[in-house]
């Protein structure tokens, strides 16, 4: 499971104020958390936070940088953010996100190959956030005839086929189920396919379970990757039993341990 | 009609390690041996790199071994009460890369010597040859617990390979491996989730990974050699698919298992029907050593010189 760890999000209050007063102190210990829970990428975003976002942006790798080597996930909507962010990343990097509409892929696709960075696509087009699966998987089939049209790496992008609510809308679960399915066979080698798994439960009481459950079940039907909360250890824990069940990773009694 | 590359693409690779040390690196060896390093499987080197060659290392034993057949004594007879002597046979006459001591005779029920006899043939054997040595205890837990930790400071500096840590019994001889600079055998009977567990306890204590051979006892041609084949198979496929904790070199036991066969052993006159018994012991050695080596081994423990030389020209050929 290639998790992507939320919490360094101006989303966030303590986060929101760190940026606020250029405060390292709780950036830095997120990272470090986050990173000792297994994140194999730190999510940054900015939020509203800041007047500046591309300054934000590019303070808030800076001081995680200066702690921790995980890998930074730049995750804004804003072109200039991203870039701004890219400029200063020492090491590996993943784009979060940009939109699976042919104009805006034949921008970021050859931006993140400038950069060797990874990509995360949203199945999102100009009709909006599909509502099944079948425009889901055209959205991801248009996205990955883009990456080879670029020459793009397809073991560097990832799908976001967009995970709903499930107090929204409770059919969508089991059409992402199907999505993740199909999305495997869209090319060899596949692109990841990643959802943001939080956005799951908002709203909702048992908010670990309900996501931990969800996620267990994606990982059965092809998903290897979340934007998730790294700091809960059932998540975490449930994760890493997934991938054992499915023999991903070889069983000993410390399986838990080993995975980490 | 374009052919399809059907090649597999490893992302994991078996560690590199390195036994024996020279003067410069704290010891008295010659040479050092290094194994593993294997990108992909076994002579598939259109997938990836091999890595190190296979190495062979000789036993030598700490007492005369009466059970052995006449077949197998035949080219050791004038070595077989000096385990200095049989050592240096093996290394000047009989190729051998390595030299694995076996402490038989300290074994409650086998001799019961003591730490002190075990130091003094440690250290008449670093004194005799000048490739790296393997010691391998009795496997009798409080024995070895009690004797290997005296062995090991004997032998400190000279980056030895010490046998063996097990999931019942790995901390004694851990911390002495770790505190004398030898490297550490972790052994699980044919059982690749045991075998995993014992890296994981063992690296608990600080052991660090690269100094890791893996064992996962041996089983001979007609004695369960497939289950161990399939056993080390499944431990290479994972090592190369990046299970950090599989990722080390593996050794296995060809000349016991192969030698404890009915069929290697058996007299002429036994088995008049089964052809030459000097042929046929270093052939069944030879087969065990040439299967297993195919399911990824990088150290191989052997008996026979015969066998020893076939293994050899085996390896070298296939490379």
């Amino acid at each position: 499971m290639i998790a992507i760890a939320e919490r360094i999000n101006g989303m966030f209050s303590d986060v929101k104020r760190a940026i606020k007063k250029k405060d390292p102190s709780i950036i830095c210990d997120l990272a470090i958390k986050q990173t000792e829970a297994g994140a194999k990428f730190l999510d940054v975003n900015v939020g509203t936070a800041a007047a500046d976002q591309c300054d934000a942006m590019q303070w808030l790798i800076s001081v995680i940088q200066e702690v921790v080597k995980t890998p930074i996930c730049i995750d804004s909507q804003k072109l200039d953010v991203v870039k701004a962010g890219l400029e200063v990343v020492k090491s590996e990097v993943l784009i979060n996100s940009c939109k699976g509409e042919p104009e805006e892929l034949d921008v970021y696709l050859p931006l993140a190959k400038k950069h060797n960075a990874s990509l995360i696509c949203l199945t999102i087009n100009k009709q909006g956030v599909p509502q099944d699966v079948h425009a889901r998987v055209e959205i991801a089939a248009t996205i990955a005839a883009k990456a080879m049209e670029h020459d793009f790496d397809m073991t560097k992008i990832f799908i976001d086929p967009i995970l709903l609510p499930i107090n929204v809308d409770q059919k969508q679960p089991r059409y992402l189920f199907e999505v993740f399915n199909q999305v495997k066979y869209i090319s060899d080698p596949p692109p990841h396919i990643v959802v943001g798994l939080s956005n799951f439960s908002q709203g909702t009481k048992e908010r670990s379970l309900l996501n931990r459950t969800f996620l267990t079940m994606a990982i059965a039907a092809g998903l290897d990757s979340a934007v998730m909360d790294v700091l809960d250890k059932d998540l975490m824990d449930a994760t890493i039993c997934a991938e054992v069940i499915l023999n991903k990773h070889i069983y000993s009694d410390l399986f838990l341990k080993a995975v980490r | 009609m374009e052919v399809p590359n059907v090649a597999e693409k490893w992302m994991g690779c078996v560690r590199k390690v390195t036994i024996g040390a020279t003067k410069e690196q704290g010891g008295t060896r010659g040479n050092i041996v290094t194994v593993g390093g294997a990108k992909s499987i076994p002579y598939m080197d259109f997938e990836g790199e091999q890595g190190c060659k296979p190495v062979i290392a000789m036993d030598v034993l700490d007492t005369v071994p009466e059970d052995w057949p006449d077949a197998l004594k035949e080219p050791f007879k004038d070595v077989l009460n000096s385990p200095a002597k049989w050592a240096k046979k093996c290394v000047e006459q009989y190729g051998a890369d390595m030299v694995c001591l076996k402490l038989d005779s300290i074994h409650p029920d086998k001799g019961n010597k003591s730490a002190e006899e075990a130091v003094a043939t440690v250290k008449s054997i670093l004194q005799a040859v000048s490739v790296p040595l393997i010691i391998w205890g009795c496997e009798h837990n409080e024995t070895d617990n009690a004797v290997m930790p005296k062995v090991s400071q004997a032998a400190k500096g000279e980056r030895c390979l010490l046998a063996g840590a097990s999931q019942d019994n790995y901390k004694i001889i851990a911390a002495v491996c770790l505190a004398d600079g030898h490297c550490l055998v972790t052994q699980a009977p044919v059982d690749i989730n045991i075998g995993k567990q014992v890296n994981i306890l063992v690296s608990d204590l600080g052991f660090p990974l690269d100094r890791i051979i893996m064992f996962q006892t041996t089983g001979a041609l007609g004695y369960g050699m497939e289950y161990v084949y399939s056993i080390q198979e499944r431990e290479r496929i994972a090592a190369l698919s990046g299970d950090n904790l599989l990722g080390m070199p593996v050794i296995c036991n060809v000349g016991y298992e192969s030698w404890r066969a009915k069929e290697a052993k058996a007299s002429d006159a036994e088995a008049p029907q089964w052809g030459s018994c000097v042929e046929r012991g270093p052939m069944w050695e030879t087969i065990t050593a040439a299967t297993l080596l195919q399911s990824g081994v990088d150290i191989i423990r052997m008996y026979h010189p015969k066998a020893v030389a076939a293994v050899k020209k085996f390896t070298q050929d296939l490379a």
